[in-house]
């Protein structure tokens, strides 16, 4: 049956997360936004708390969509500062054997906070996940890897400041292609491992997105994702780069659902804003008799909505274990696109309030826009869509 | 709990109207545009399936199934596939039968409803646009004034569908600054039915417009009797109806272009094959599908028996602009040919032009 009503666990899960965005987040947004190297210790270790008594984050369910737009109203760069087995968690849960699993994830909530990441991109490659160089051989027991992974979120958190993880994707076998691409799990700690640039960014100041140079970093032969029976590469196949593009699957809704809680911020504070001041959105009338601060206003939240309902209908088929390639990238697609325009929108709407840094809409004009570009561009996301509508191969539409 | 899957007794519905629309309605829709007709055996047909009269409810001679705005957008999504003309003039009746079903009084369904529970389509109607640009339902230019007992119309109408033949036809008029309806019978003196329209689009679709001369309606037939009805809900009723049209006929149009830019090659290859052609297409079938649930939405609402003009009034807006942009997005795929009536995809750009006209001309 269609039907949009929360059940009440949704409601108290949104409710909650709201009173944290509100309470420890906003608060504190603009100061970790100025102070792009500074960590918010205080915030992270209550959050770790929460996440440790299973009150906050995880799951790919309904519940979790809601709880990340309630989480990114508040903040974008601190919520994803927040610790958690992040992309690096997504790609070990889609690839990895169940002892994989619980092997890297299973006490990953004991002790003290850790982060995960996930190393996919280089200097050379970004969207052409395929054209990767980083290489990974085989040397007795152990998998050496060599090469710079860049644009890693979370990254230093990870490996630096937790007892983390990363993903990395990297290369067994050059001349297979995709099919040689495969992703190794290196800990916190593994010697040749090596964080080095941290990035200046548009937006998401908070949250630390690094380099890391792998040189003759050796992890064991079980830190594969996937099936050990690798030794013997079948040129063949492509079945470890299509994990890989699973793992989208599951991370682009959430992308998705970060992108609507900053746009709803934006429209919430113009949306408060026009009310202070006495200015009413009137609904239902005819479009010639609306003023252009109106019809911007209401397009502004139908394409919101869009966004948003998109994005819930991506989650609704991940949450029943349903094939949903096409929604999430149709859902990461639009929330990326509808987020960044919506908050330009904003931004211009508020006149001098919307450009000033006294208030918050400037940033969140600023951080929204990471949602069109990172976990695959706006464009990536419609050639993924366009391959489906259409049944066309990658060879068929490039 | 949110979910986006219809009920197993709504797929059969859908199933049963996308076979129709698919082999029945796609069949004819060239001709009945070039013609400005569409045969009587269609409309029969349609009326056969009881998709109009299936909510009139037992006491008034009906089957008493449940009248649902969810289950109405599906079967209207699917109808204007097939086309939009006929998937008007089906629903047509729907305009008088479900605001006296909802808001009319009991004498009124007692004398209207029965009429439409037969094995023959019957016409019905409602005239609420008016002929001028400033056009607002709520400060409406038709007049009612009560007098002598009943209530004298003036003013004009127009985009009246089956005016000539409509029996009742639910008039909607200014009552000292509300918007109120009246149901007027066929024949009523004071009533005069103007030539038939000629409109850019929906051609098939029989329109007229209505000029009111002191036309007196009784004054048992102010829908709702003294206290009036729910003009609000009426309009988001129709907003839903004329969106999930809007999003139909869009629908048919990225699903003609993406077939036809699969088969068409240029330079060696399928124009699908390149980026500039299927990112239309990916936007096309992104916003077709986002129009759709946010008028699912709205009418979940409206099932809920809740206050839905936002999520209407936004779900229609969205859905005006979406079907334009769809609709000559197929015609640009298809280049010069999309430009030739040999193809649909130039009709469905003349219709999808009207959905930002369209008021009050569809109703779930």
């Amino acid at each position: 049956m269609i039907d949009f009503e929360l059940t009440p666990e949704q409601k108290e899960a949104v409710a909650a997360a709201h009173k944290i965005a509100e309470e420890m987040l906003r608060p504190i947004s603009r100061y970790y936004d100025e102070h792009e190297n500074e960590s918010p210790k205080e915030l992270i270790n209550k959050m770790w708390e929460g996440r440790r008594e299973g009150s906050l984050m995880g799951g790919i369910d309904m519940t979790s969509a809601l709880r990340t737009e309630e989480m990114f109203w508040g903040d974008a760069g601190l919520a994803l500062a927040l610790p958690s087995p992040g992309l690096g968690g997504a790609a070990i849960v889609a690839s990895g054997t169940p002892e994989q699993v619980q092997r890297f994830l299973g006490k990953y909530n004991e002790d003290g906070p850790k982060w995960g990441a996930m190393a996919m991109t280089e200097t050379g490659c970004g969207s052409d996940t395929a054209a990767i160089t980083a290489t990974a051989v085989l040397d007795g027991n152990e998998w050496v890897l060599n090469g710079e992974k860049i644009f890693i979120t979370s990254g230093k958190r990870a490996m630096v400041d937790s007892e983390g993880l990363v993903v990395v994707w990297a290369t067994v076998d050059k001349s297979a292609g995709r099919a040689g691409m495969k992703p190794f799990v290196v800990p916190a700690g593994t010697p040749g491992a090596k964080v080095e640039k941290k990035e200046k960014k548009l937006g998401i100041r908070a949250s630390d997105t690094v380099t890391i140079v792998f040189d003759n970093c050796r992890i064991p032969y079980e830190n594969i994702l996937g099936s050990p029976e690798v030794r013997k590469i079948d040129k063949g196949t492509t079945a470890g780069f299509k994990k890989a593009m699973a793992t989208f699957d599951a991370t682009r809704p959430f992308i998705a659902a970060q992108a609507l809680g900053v746009g709803r911020a934006a429209l919430d504070f113009v949306k408060e804003t026009l009310e202070k001041e006495g200015v009413e959105i009137r609904y239902g009338l005819p479009r010639n008799k609306l003023s252009a601060l109106e019809r911007d206003v209401m397009d502004m939240e139908a394409n919101f909505k869009a966004a948003k309902l998109l994005t819930l209908r991506a989650f609704s088929l991940m949450s029943q274990f349903l094939p949903n390639s096409l929604e999430a990238s149709m859902a990461k697609a639009k929330a990326g696109l509808a987020i960044t325009k919506i908050t330009q929108k904003a931004v211009e709407i508020m006149g001098p309030l919307g450009y000033s840094r006294k208030c918050l809409l400037e940033k969140w004009m600023r951080d929204g826009k990471i949602n069109d570009i990172f976990e695959g561009t706006g464009q990536i996301n419609m050639l993924v869509v366009a391959r489906r509508v259409l049944d066309f191969s990658r060879d068929q539409l490039k | 709990m949110i979910s986006f899957s219809p009920t197993e007794e709504q797929q059969m519905i859908v199933k049963l109207v996308k076979q129709f629309a698919n082999d029945e309605m796609r069949k004819i829709y060239r001709e009945c545009d070039e013609n400005d007709e569409i045969p009587g055996h269609i409309i029969e047909t349609a009326w056969a399936m009881g998709l109009v009269s299936s909510g009139i409810p037992e006491k008034y001679g009906g089957p008493g199934g449940e009248h649902s705005a969810i289950t109405g957008a599906l079967i209207a999504e699917e109808l204007a596939w097939g086309d939009l003309s006929m998937a008007m003039h089906i629903l047509c009746p729907a305009l008088a039968i479900y605001p006296i079903l909802e808001m009319g009084t009991e004498a009124q369904k007692q004398k209207y409803l029965p009429a439409f529970c037969g094995d023959k389509f019957k016409a019905a109607s409602a005239a609420l646009l008016e002929p001028h640009f400033e056009f607002d339902p709520n400060s409406l230019t038709t007049i009612a004034n009560l007098k002598d007992g009943g209530y004298m119309l003036k003013g004009q109408k127009c985009y009246v569908p089956l005016a000539a033949d409509a029996d009742p036809l639910l008039v909607y008029a200014d009552l000292k600054g509300g918007t109120c309806c009246f149901i007027v019978d066929k024949g009523i003196k004071g009533l005069e039915i103007g030539e038939r329209e000629k409109n850019m689009g929906i051609k098939a679709l029989a329109t007229y417009e209505l000029s009111f001369k002191n036309c007196s309606v009784p004054k048992e037939n102010r829908l709702g009797g003294d206290k009036g009805f729910d003009f609000n809900r009426v309009m988001n009723c129709s907003r839903v109806a004329l969106a999930a049209m809007a999003v139909g006929m869009a629908r048919a149009a990225f699903e003609y272009s993406r077939d036809y830019a699969k088969e068409r090659v240029a330079f060696g290859e399928p124009i699908a094959s390149r980026q500039a052609i299927a990112f239309m297409l990916a936007e096309m079938a992104i916003e077709v599908d986002a129009a759709r649930l946010m008028n699912w939405e709205a009418a979940w609402k409206l099932d809920k028996k809740e206050e839905a003009t936002k999520e209407a009034s936004l779900a229609k807006m969205y859905a005006d602009d979406m079907v334009l942009t769809v609709t000559d997005r197929g015609v640009q795929v298809l280049g010069g040919h999309g430009y030739i009536r040999e193809h649909p995809v130039e009709l469905w750009l003349r219709n999808g032009r009207g959905f930002a006209t369209f008021d009050g001309m569809a109703i779930v």
